[in-house]
């Protein structure tokens, strides 16, 4: 009898288990739907001029210190704590060419699916959001993110994760994100991914010569919110062209689906061989007298 | 019978009070070498976590936004809950094949992988940026259900459960609690089971965080197996530690333990060799496999290459031979040498994956401040202490008073 309620208690705890999973695989699978519009934005680094407009307007969106001028910095360097976005200068095989680094806002992001708390958030919109009320400050997803695009406030004691966030407020409102509502080149295009993909290939068909065929971030970690189309090849700009062009997440499914399979099979199989090997210790004892 | 549970049973919990307050006080000598040692660094560490909570993570850490985790998470959370592995280990031989040779060495594992666990998780507290959130992934506002750490956390803590009823016995056993005792005894057998379920679970999980990080460890040690390879390593990490551990209680606390059991430790530590030498053969198999299957050949002719070998000959199948060896000759002197050896080399494995082939081809290093080593062997003499004043009162390595045995 003992045993028989035993065995619903775990029947219980296996149910209550696939259903907390099964209910995350189906979440999984929508964020890769086509019936999700995400919006993203297109960086065209052939009509970047490098003002850092885009720099100055995003600190200003998001309450940051202000860019230091460009005669103070470095030609390359990488977002931090204090700036969501930087744009870099490098000297290519066909001149100067600058481009826009910032969170990538990929479909299937790492940090979100890394994330214990949800704190990181792929919304309906596409940006990818955090939220400090959840957040516990684990750094999971700066060392998932394969763009290292989290960053985090080590000298605080109260300490944010700071990234693009797609200025996420202004979406809401109607409104497109500031460096994109700004550029004065036209260099940043906000719209649905969908039809930023479809003008990315346009403008590489419409100007032969300009571009290198190849749109980063439509397959790059699975696809991503931001797009960028290059006069040159993206290595020479410091991105990184060996990423996986499936998503991040996907690398754990295997060890997640496994999980409520271990806690049926490995309960049953322990108690089978504890009740088997139960009177191994008498069998003993009478040996040892 | 033992002194201090006649003390509480004749007073028949009146009195528990002052006997708990008389159990607090320090017993036998206090100027001794390791106290000596231990306090002026678990002060030391105080203070630098108080500074660590006042100016934030960056003021007494190496961490950067490219190393976002260090020494903290990659020695005392990683390493620390492999090392903890000899109980599920231990209780798997123990209650579930009934091996009862191995009865008397239980208790005194259990306590340690609880304690292990007690303080690495609250070292991953002083880790965490935003501590006070860390009940969100418990309470339910925010499950975070696809993560792996999410899973992590959850078996942590269900597992520290787990192991506090195997050991609440001595618990009850030190009170003088006949009747939470027999209930509480009870409870051992499903405890174990969903003990080693989640350790199953948690010690592969570990070793699943790192899935998604694919770009940023040294191909060497990141394959799609690392959850395995994590699981296998932990039965020989926790069993070396119980070797390791065992050999110091028996000179440190050698009044405590009967003549019988003295007797029966010989016979233990070679039963536990064995076992060590066949994990770690199916170990050095299993990575032996992933690097032809992964083609690696390519990557051996490199500084990082040959820290691979070093780790891979050195620290696993040296070991394995010692073992496997003095297993064969009855050499216990050899058998705590491979128990060190082991020892080192999970240490040296977890640290890989971790910390030093993360990012391996960045120019900058991240090395651990000397302040985070003081806050990490804070954590280790702290846990020592607690360990030590347990074992001084409750029948973990001393027998159970006799009042048990009629307790059934």
């Amino acid at each position: 009898m003992g045993l028989n309620r035993r065995n619903f208690f775990k029947l219980l705890g296996v149910t209550g288990m696939t259903l907390a999973v099964g209910k995350d695989a189906k979440a999984a699978s929508d964020s890769g739907n086509n019936d999700v519009e995400f919006y993203g934005i297109m960086h065209d680094a052939a009509r970047c001029k490098g003002c850092r407009g885009c720099e100055y307007d995003c600190a200003d969106a998001h309450g940051l210190p202000e860019p230091l001028p460009s005669k103070d910095i470095p030609a390359v360097r990488t977002t931090n704590e204090t700036s969501n976005t930087v744009v870099n200068t490098y000297q290519t095989s066909k001149g100067e060419v600058f481009i826009k680094r910032q969170c990538m806002h990929c479909n299937e992001p790492a940090c979100a699916a890394a994330c214990l708390t949800q704190a990181m958030h792929k919304t309906k919109m596409g940006p990818v959001t955090w939220d400090g009320n959840k957040c516990m400050g684990c750094r999971y997803c700066m060392v998932s993110c394969p763009f290292d695009s989290p960053k985090f406030e080590y000298h605080s004691a109260n300490p944010k994760i700071q990234k693009c966030d797609m200025c996420y407020e202004r979406l809401r409102t109607g409104e497109p994100p500031a460096c994109a509502f700004n550029c004065p080149n036209e260099a940043l295009l906000y719209g649905k991914r969908r039809d930023l993909i479809a003008e990315a290939h346009k403008r590489i068909v419409e100007n032969p010569g300009l571009y290198v065929d190849h749109v980063y971030g439509e397959r790059e970690a699975g696809g991503t919110g931001w797009l960028y189309l290059s006069p040159v090849p993206f290595e020479e700009l410091g991105m990184k062209t060996t990423l996986l062009k499936s998503s991040y997440p996907a690398l754990t499914k295997g060890f997640l689906y496994s999980v409520p399979s271990i806690f049926v099979l490995v309960p049953a199989f322990l108690l089978g061989l504890h009740q088997s090997t139960k009177n191994n210790h008498l069998k003993e004892e009478t040996e040892d007298e | 019978m033992n002194s201090n549970v006649q003390i509480a049973t004749d007073h028949d919990g009146k009195s528990i009070w002052k006997f708990l307050i008389s159990e607090m006080k320090p017993k036998g000598k206090f100027f001794t070498p390791f106290n000596i040692i231990s306090i002026p660094i678990m002060l030391l560490g105080l203070g630098l976590i108080v500074i660590r909570f006042w100016k934030g993570l960056g003021s007494i850490t190496n961490l950067s936004q490219d190393i976002p985790w260090g020494l903290w998470i990659g020695f005392d959370v990683v390493t620390g809950v492999a090392f903890a592995g000899g109980a599920y280990v231990l209780t798997f031989m123990v209650y579930i094949l009934n091996m009862r040779k191995y009865h008397s060495i239980v208790r005194v594992t259990v306590l340690n992988g609880f304690l292990a666990y007690v303080f690495y998780a609250g070292a991953l507290l002083l880790d965490l940026g935003r501590p006070w959130n860390v009940i969100n992934p418990i309470i339910g506002n925010s499950f975070g259900t696809s993560s792996v750490l999410f899973l992590v956390a959850w078996h942590f803590l269900l597992y520290m459960i787990a192991e506090l009823i195997e050991f609440s016995p001595a618990v009850a056993e030190w009170l003088g609690a006949r009747r939470a005792q027999k209930i509480l005894s009870g409870m051992t057998i499903a405890a174990v089971i969903f003990g080693i379920t989640l350790s199953t679970l948690h010690q592969s999980g570990l070793g699943a965080l790192y899935l998604m990080v694919k770009d940023k460890i040294h191909p060497l040690w990141y394959s799609e197996f690392i959850p395995i390879m994590f699981f296998v390593s932990s039965i020989f990490a926790g069993l070396s530690m119980v070797i390791f551990e065992g050999s110091i209680s028996h000179k440190v606390f050698f009044k405590q333990i009967s003549e019988k059991n003295h007797k029966a430790q010989k016979g233990i530590i070679l039963g536990l060799s064995k076992i060590c030498a066949g994990a770690m053969f199916a170990y050095f198999f299993l990575q032996l496999l992933v690097f032809i299957h992964g083609q690696n050949w390519t990557l051996i002719n490199s500084p990082m290459g040959y820290w691979w070998l070093l780790e891979m000959v050195g620290f696993v199948l040296l070991p394995m031979i010692l073992f496997f060896v003095s297993y064969r000759t009855n050499n216990l002197t050899m058998i705590k040498v491979a128990a060190v050896v082991t020892m080192l080399g999970v240490i040296l494995n977890r640290l890989n994956v971790t910390v030093i082939g993360f990012k391996w081809d960045m120019a900058i290093r991240y090395v651990p401040s000397w302040m985070e080593l003081v806050v990490t062997l804070a954590v280790i003499f702290t846990e020592i202490w607690i360990f030590r004043w347990v074992i001084n009162r409750m029948p973990v390595l001393r027998d159970s008073p006799s009042w048990v045995n009629t307790n059934k």
